[in-house]
């Protein structure tokens, strides 16, 4: 299988390439401030507004109808820290929400421990025609690395 | 009943004016004798000429009935007066005159019947039969019985009615009121004659149910037309046509003429028929066989051979697949258009196939030759199996449509066995991984796994791990043999799938596992049956 690791400004973007379709697994990258040390997850609101909850999604079929679509700027959840920080954590890329990871909610550690695997946040599935154009706008590892590694140095 | 009678006259004569063939006449007198369509029809003609000189004072029956064969021709007996002995029939040995059906034509007595469009004419008789003999001689199948399917044009059932409503009339005219009109089928009196023919140059029977289909579609582009006016007659009976095929089918024209009311029909057709100008074409003559279906069992041991060609965007991303290798000399020796293949489940390009091996089997769609020995079968297999070191074929042999549906339960419900070489992140010791051996009918809930999330509902499967086998290799590897229900996602009940398989040898063993190989041990499906090969 295929797995690569497309990192954008504190989200990691893992993309799963077979065949057509590109599916993707939104979790945090390991700059963000929640997987620093110190911090404490409270409380994980998939709840985005009055109207939309990402927990209602429901998709049938394998066009997956009835998922929620995303555009890049679209919140998937909110997540405070007990230091009363609040974190919205976006979908980076343009696709129909498949599911979103309720392990966190039950386990929040979980995201902290795991936050490449079994703490992801969600699955998205972008349109077969934007399979590829979808993560352009995304950094590979080493561009992410290159990145980090400016910061600590302006940082400093 | 097989003769004419004194009430058939002016049928006889209403049919033989208005350009109808002879034996579409007696088809009208529902003469039902077969072999006497199978006379030339000149013959038949010169019979009905007589017929209709008959003193029409006779009350005599004219019987036209066939003796035995071998006699080929049957003289009607001409009698002025007397009550003479009618039942004698002579054979005379004549040869026949073996007409070209066109040159009946020439003759300015024989016309293109206005009913049958020839079809009844010279399309049963010997030219013809040669013309679709020498196309399947050509075409070069294995057959022991054949089936012949005829297409005639629709518009042949517009002008039977056509002319049947004109006897009709006369009979009522004539005081001599028809009943139920019991016409013989132009299709079954084709048959009649055709088939004796088609079975002695072919060597083999007729036979309703055989798999080797000859088929002849017959057209007649000068009165394609004369179906329309059913269009308008009875809308309702023509359906939108689908792809760029006529409206006008053959059912739907049938289901109109049985709708449409007597006046109606007389208004807008000719009746009766006029004769036309040319006869019918033989468009296609085509066989078909039906397909035979071979199965077996395989062995993959390469780590790189998909089932099935793997190509994207016309490129193929890997060389060859299991059912090319199978099938390549499956199609040569049968000779086939085409192949399915289907199998009892599948495994993946990076995963052998051992023990046993999967059952498959693979349609042969219209194979030329059907025939094959136990000893030709097993040379076939060996024949595959020397040609690839990647897959191997056991149980080669041929078998029964149905019994497809027993491999394909085996998909469902049969179990599999595994064995996976499993990798660690953290350090092993035997101990750690001893349990796994005792655990007895593990329940998984797996969502669908990632890699197939794109072509596969989101869903929630659940599945049973039956037993578990562990063998210690070192801190970081581990070798489980596994058997399970038949559905279950190995891999992913390995590294876990993000989390979506619960529970995994991860979370078992509290650590991140990868699976690094994978075999499939067995596939606990009976089918086919073992050959001692």
């Amino acid at each position: 299988a295929d797995v690569k690791g497309r990192p954008c400004e504190d989200f990691c973007v893992l993309q799963h390439s077979n065949r057509r379709v590109a599916i993707c697994v939104i979790t945090l990258a390991e700059a963000h401030p929640l997987l620093q040390s110190g911090k404490t997850i409270k409380n994980i609101n998939y709840q985005i507004s009055a109207n939309c909850s990402r927990l209602q999604n429901k998709v049938s079929g394998k066009s997956k109808r009835g998922a929620q679509f995303l555009t890049e700027l679209a919140p998937l959840c909110r997540i405070s820290s007990s230091d009363g920080e609040e974190y919205t954590i976006y979908s980076c890329i343009r696709g129909r929400l498949i599911e979103v990871n309720e392990n966190i909610l039950s386990n929040p550690a979980l995201l902290q421990e795991k936050p490449s695997t079994e703490g992801y946040i969600a699955v998205v599935l972008p349109k077969f025609e934007e399979s590829k154009s979808v993560t352009q706008g995304l950094l590979t590892q080493k561009e992410y690395e290159e990145v980090l590694l400016k910061r600590r140095n302006s940082a400093s | 009943m097989s003769s004419l009678t004194e009430k058939d006259r002016p049928i006889v004569q209403l049919l033989l004016n208005t350009g109808t063939c002879p034996r579409c006449i007696l088809r009208f007198c529902c003469v039902g004798s077969q072999m006497l369509y199978r006379h030339p029809h000149e013959d038949l003609l010169k019979d009905l000429q007589e017929f209709l000189k008959n003193n029409q004072e006779k009350e005599d029956t004219v019987c036209l009935d066939v003796v035995d064969p071998p006699c080929k021709r049957m003289r009607l007996e001409h009698t002025e007066e007397g009550p003479d002995d009618l039942n004698h029939n002579r054979a005379i040995p004549q040869i026949p005159s073996v007409d070209d059906g066109n040159a009946a034509m020439e003759s300015s007595a024989v016309k293109v019947c206005n009913v049958c469009l020839g079809i009844l004419q010279g399309f049963c008789e010997a030219d013809f039969v040669k013309k679709v003999c020498q196309k399947v001689n050509s075409a070069d199948y294995q057959f022991t019985s054949f089936v012949f399917s005829v297409s005639l044009p629709p518009q042949l059932s517009v002008r039977e009615r056509a002319a049947w409503l004109v006897v009709k009339q006369e009979m009522r005219s004539l005081g001599l009121p028809l009943a139920k009109d019991d016409i013989v089928q132009l299709k079954e009196a084709y048959k009649w004659i055709i088939h004796p023919q088609l079975s002695e140059e072919l060597g083999v029977p007729a036979d309703g149910k055989s798999l080797f289909e000859v088929s002849v579609v017959f057209a007649h582009p000068e009165t394609e037309e004369e179906c329309h006016f059913l269009a308008t007659a009875c809308p309702d009976c023509f359906k939108p046509a689908k792809n760029k095929q006529s409206v006008f089918t053959r059912m739907a024209v049938i289901k109109a003429l049985e709708k449409i009311k007597e006046e109606d029909f007389l208004k807008h057709f000719p009746c009766p028929p006029s004769s036309p100008k040319n006869l019918c074409d033989a468009l296609e003559i085509q066989c078909n066989n039906g397909a035979v279906f071979v199965a077996g069992r395989y062995n993959k041991y390469s780590r790189n051979l998909p089932q099935t060609p793997w190509i994207i965007d016309g490129e193929r991303k890997l060389e060859s697949s299991v059912e090319e290798l199978i099938s390549e000399h499956l199609m040569a020796e049968f000779r086939a258009d085409s192949f399915n293949f289907s199998s009892s489940g599948r495994e993946d390009v990076d995963v052998r196939t051992l023990g046993n091996g999967r059952p498959f089997a693979i349609e042969l769609v219209n194979p030329r030759r059907i025939h094959f020995t136990a000893e030709e079968m097993k040379r076939l297999q060996q024949a595959i199996n020397d040609s690839s070191d990647k897959i191997q074929v056991r149980d080669l042999q041929l078998v029964t449509r149905s019994a497809i549906g027993r491999m394909k339960e085996g998909e469902e419900e049969k179990t599999k066995t595994y064995s996976a070489l499993i990798w660690t992140d953290k350090a092993i010791q035997r101990e750690d991984i001893a349990f796994l051996d005792d655990i007895k009918e593990l329940k998984l809930e797996q969502k669908t796994p990632l890699r197939v999330l794109h072509r596969r509902p989101l869903a929630v499967r659940c599945r049973v791990i039956h037993t578990m086998k562990s063998e210690y290799l070192d801190q970081h590897h581990f070798r489980l043999h596994l058997k399970t229900q038949a559905g279950t996602y190995i891999k992913e009940f390995v590294h876990g799938d993000f989390g979506r398989t619960k529970p995994n040898i991860g979370s078992l063993l509290n650590r991140t596992a990868d699976i690094l190989e994978l075999d499939v041990e067995s596939v606990d499906v009976d089918w086919p049956p073992t050959l001692d090969n």
